[in-house]
């Protein structure tokens, strides 16, 4: 081999060695971390596996939000004007969280079929809906959705 | 009338940007010198433009202008001056038009130092740039007018977001812009050499300066969003591998093995198709940032309400752009031939290594924020990809980058005798699992493996630097007189290596001996951290210019000594109604103290939910992009790249000289 040659095979082997680890790296780590999204018709419906972590997505429901005294504890219900799931959040919610705001949560569902939120995502942009719970309610037909003002 | 002006003026700028793309660029497909001159007073003439469009639109905000519709809904008239001025790229409109103006800005140095380049070369060059900035001003214009009026003009504007209202979210935005927009230069540098089919040492050394000067902004910018995050998300966290984020960083990671890739190509005259590659790649994953911030097609905190046919405009231009260059690219590149060979044990390897595991790990992230879309499309399954996706796949692709940042400078050119090495790194080596062993006793908290990683890796590539100095300094005997000898761009390097050092220092310190509480606190409620207690006295009302804010008052224990007081505050902006919460922040070099308040939980007693943290070194995480920056600044004013090139080497179809 010349030494171009062997520069060249030198420069491919450690292209696929690389590629080889970053994909199976990639893999491993998209298998573990991957949330799938529900919105809560979808939750239910028990469309959700059980004892999994998944994203939720909706409105937070007027006059749901109850602050439990002397704990950091937060419950309130999220929905797509079609259906309505409790959650519960013991940490401090994002400053844009409001009643009748799109809001996404990540978390798990207990035994009762209450969303134990670990993460409560709410947006910069007052303005701004987060694709999947526009999504969500379009497909429940959501009156808030329709309006053109809203959107 | 003003603003209209404004818009007309920016038309004209998009008929200059036309001449400026077609003449020279006819000029050099046709060799006529007289086409190509007219790229410089174009690309001139365009700033100049772009600039009073520009100042326009700022002067409108100033003024408080309402009837133009972009600044009803981004500006109001309590709003204080310097965020009228940053105001102008606040929202989409006007932070196309920042683009444009650094996009015409950089055309125009580029442009007035293209004396020093054949001008064939600089006729390209402005001939690509005047192309992309086609693309730009006709996306302004078409899709998102800033000048756009509406009547009756509103009594009052919207307001800036008070996310950014703050000095370093002003100057974020335009210094990303300027790394983003940056890399154009590279990229057209890239283009004119495939169509002209002649890359060598010259063009390495011609595009240098530039990568690395975009390379310098992008980092700044980087830095910067970081800090802001951490301090005015109230979240203490400095990177969420956001998807915007991940758009700023991928550039970053190409951008970062182009200015190493240009290195060998300019000193060894090899690796040239990767250099090229990696110089389109920059440019190409700058647009699609471009595209992921302003399309909204992903869930992130930075998207803005968004149009969709922005989003495609964009998506059609850049698959014009990559397209065309990458075609180009495979019909060109067989042709350019690497002469420059080298050993598997050489500089040039490590530095290859390096600069394919950054590669690799930019594709890694890619994939991380692409997936969901992707697996949306096919599957019409909605997903997202979490953080610890991110961090076990980068981490272990960021170790053999940083150990080989330490190895790399002290090997030769082409060949390295393996032994010699070895016994040059033995010392160091050694030192480094001394020092890493000996400081983690010394700190607080339990050894940890992490952390004691991170030291080794750090004292391992600080140690290699003072070996190589040694290296530099072994003919000298006068001291002061050997370090002045040594260029600017080696300290630049130096710096920079150290920089990301103390970047890894402190992402792996933070991380393993941070301790955070979300607490529920009453007055007179107490709760330690580390060695701190921290004692939660009121909560009190007091206006701001244009917002009213709860204060808190939180006091710091140390020893059961009085350390300090923090002063956490939740504002609410008079105009938009909405909520900020600024933490209290105390920091220096060992850890930062951040108290951020939650809401009041009970008015009564006067409790409030409140989030306490103790981050050790986490400062360090942005003294090291500041070290980079420094580094890159020193490395772009190296005096070789400022050496006047002799006319006569200038002329049209001249031999470019080749560097020894």
């Amino acid at each position: 081999m010349n030494p171009k040659q062997k520069q060249r095979l030198v420069l491919v082997s450690l292209l696929v060695i690389g590629l080889g680890t970053g994909v199976s790296l990639v893999l491993m780590a998209l298998n573990e971390n991957i949330n799938l999204f529900f919105t809560p018709s979808q939750v239910v419906a028990g469309e959700v596996p059980t004892n999994q972590r998944f994203r939720i997505g909706g409105m937070v429901t007027l006059n749901s939000v109850e602050k439990l005294d002397n704990e950091l504890t937060v419950r309130f219900k999220l929905n797509d004007s079609a259906k309505e799931v409790q959650l519960e959040y013991a940490g401090i919610l994002p400053d844009l969280f409001r009643e009748g705001q799109g809001i996404v949560a990540e978390g798990k569902l207990n035994e009762e079929g209450i969303f134990i939120a670990d993460q409560v995502l709410a947006k910069h942009d007052e303005n701004y809906m987060p694709p999947e719970v526009a999504q969500a309610l379009e497909a429940s037909g959501s009156a808030y959705y329709n309006n053109e003002e809203n959107r | 009338m003003i603003p209209e002006i404004g818009h007309f003026i920016l038309i004209l700028a998009l008929c200059v940007a036309l001449v400026q793309a077609i003449i020279p660029g006819m000029g050099l497909l046709n060799r006529r010198v007289d086409w190509m001159n007219v790229a410089q007073p174009a690309a001139v003439l365009q700033f100049i433009l772009v600039l009073i469009s520009y100042s326009i639109l700022t002067y409108s905000f100033i003024v408080h202008d309402f009837s133009v519709l972009y600044i009803a809904n981004t500006s109001n008239s309590e709003l204080p001056l310097i965020y009228r001025i940053s105001g102008v790229w606040g929202a989409h409109e006007g932070s196309l038009l920042l683009w444009v103006l650094i996009l015409s800005a950089w055309t125009a140095v580029v442009a007035i130092y293209s004396k020093r380049y054949p001008v064939d070369v600089g006729a390209g060059v402005t001939s690509v740039l005047g192309f992309i900035s086609i693309g730009f001003l006709m996306f302004t214009l078409f899709t998102s007018n800033p000048f756009e009026r509406h009547f009756p003009a509103p009594v009052d504007g919207a307001d800036l977001n008070p996310l950014l209202q703050d000095p370093a979210m002003a100057i974020h935005p335009p210094m990303l812009y300027m790394g983003y927009v940056g890399f154009a230069i590279p990229f057209a540098f890239a283009i004119t050499a495939l169509v002209q089919g002649k890359v060598d040492t010259a063009w390495a050394r011609w595009v240098r300066p530039w990568a690395i000067g975009a390379w310098v902004c992008l980092t700044a910018g980087i830095t910067l969003g970081s800090w802001w995050a951490y301090y005015e998300l109230g979240w203490g966290g400095w990177w969420f591998w956001d998807p915007v984020e991940n758009a700023s960083f991928m550039p970053w990671l190409t951008g970062t093995a182009l200015i190493h890739s240009l290195a060998i190509t300019e000193k060894r005259h090899a690796l040239r198709n990767w250099t090229v590659l990696l110089a389109i790649l920059s440019f190409s994953l700058s647009l699609l940032g471009t595209f992921l911030v302003r399309s909204g097609v992903l869930t992130s905190v930075h998207a803005f309400a968004t149009d969709p046919t922005r989003g495609i405009f964009i998506l059609i231009f850049l698959g014009v752009v990559i397209g065309i260059s990458l075609m180009l690219f495979a019909i060109r590149a067989w042709q350019m031939r690497t002469t420059g060979s080298f050993t598997l044990v050489s500089r040039e390897m490590s530095l290859l290594s390096n600069s394919v595991l950054l590669l690799i790990a930019m594709l890694t992230v890619l994939l991380g924020t692409l997936y969901p879309l992707i697996l949306e499309a096919i599957t019409g399954e909605k997903i997202s990809v979490g953080p610890p996706y991110f961090s076990s796949v980068f981490i272990p692709l960021m170790v053999p980058v940083v150990f080989l940042v330490a190895i790399g400078p002290l090997m030769s050119w082409r060949k390295e005798n393996l032994s010699q090495l070895l016994l040059k790194l033995r010392q160091p080596a050694i030192i480094a699992v001394l020092f890493a062993s000996l400081l983690l006793l010394v700190l607080p908290g339990k050894a940890n493996f992490t952390a004691w990683f991170a030291l080794l890796l750090a004292f391992w590539v600080i140690n290699n630097c003072f070996a190589l100095l040694k290296q530099r300094l072994r003919n000298t005997n006068n001291l002061s007189q050997g370090l002045r000898r040594i260029p600017r761009g080696w300290y630049g390097m130096i710096t920079a290596h150290i920089g990301l050092v103390m970047t890894v220092i402190g992402i792996g310190l933070s991380s393993v001996y941070s301790q955070e509480q979300d607490v529920y606190m009453a007055p007179g409620d107490d709760r330690t951290l580390g060695a701190y207690r921290f004692e939660f006295i009121d909560v009190k009302k007091k206006p701001g210019p244009n917002y009213m804010a709860d204060v808190g008052t939180i006091h710091v224990y140390k020893n059961d000594e009085r350390l300090m007081t923090l002063h956490p505050e939740k504002r609410l902006y008079n105009v938009r109604r909405n909520v900020m919460t600024e933490a209290a922040i105390h920091s220096n070099l060992l850890r930062d103290l951040y108290v951020s308040l939650g809401e009041p939980r009970n008015l009564e007693s006067g409790s409030w939910s409140v989030r306490l943290y103790y981050k050790p070194f986490i400062l360090w995480i942005w003294l090291g992009g500041l070290f980079m920056v420094i580094g890159g600044l020193l490395a772009v004013t190296d005096r070789r790249y400022r050496i006047e090139v002799p006319d006569e080497k200038l002329k049209l179809d001249s031999t470019h000289v080749a560097a020894s």
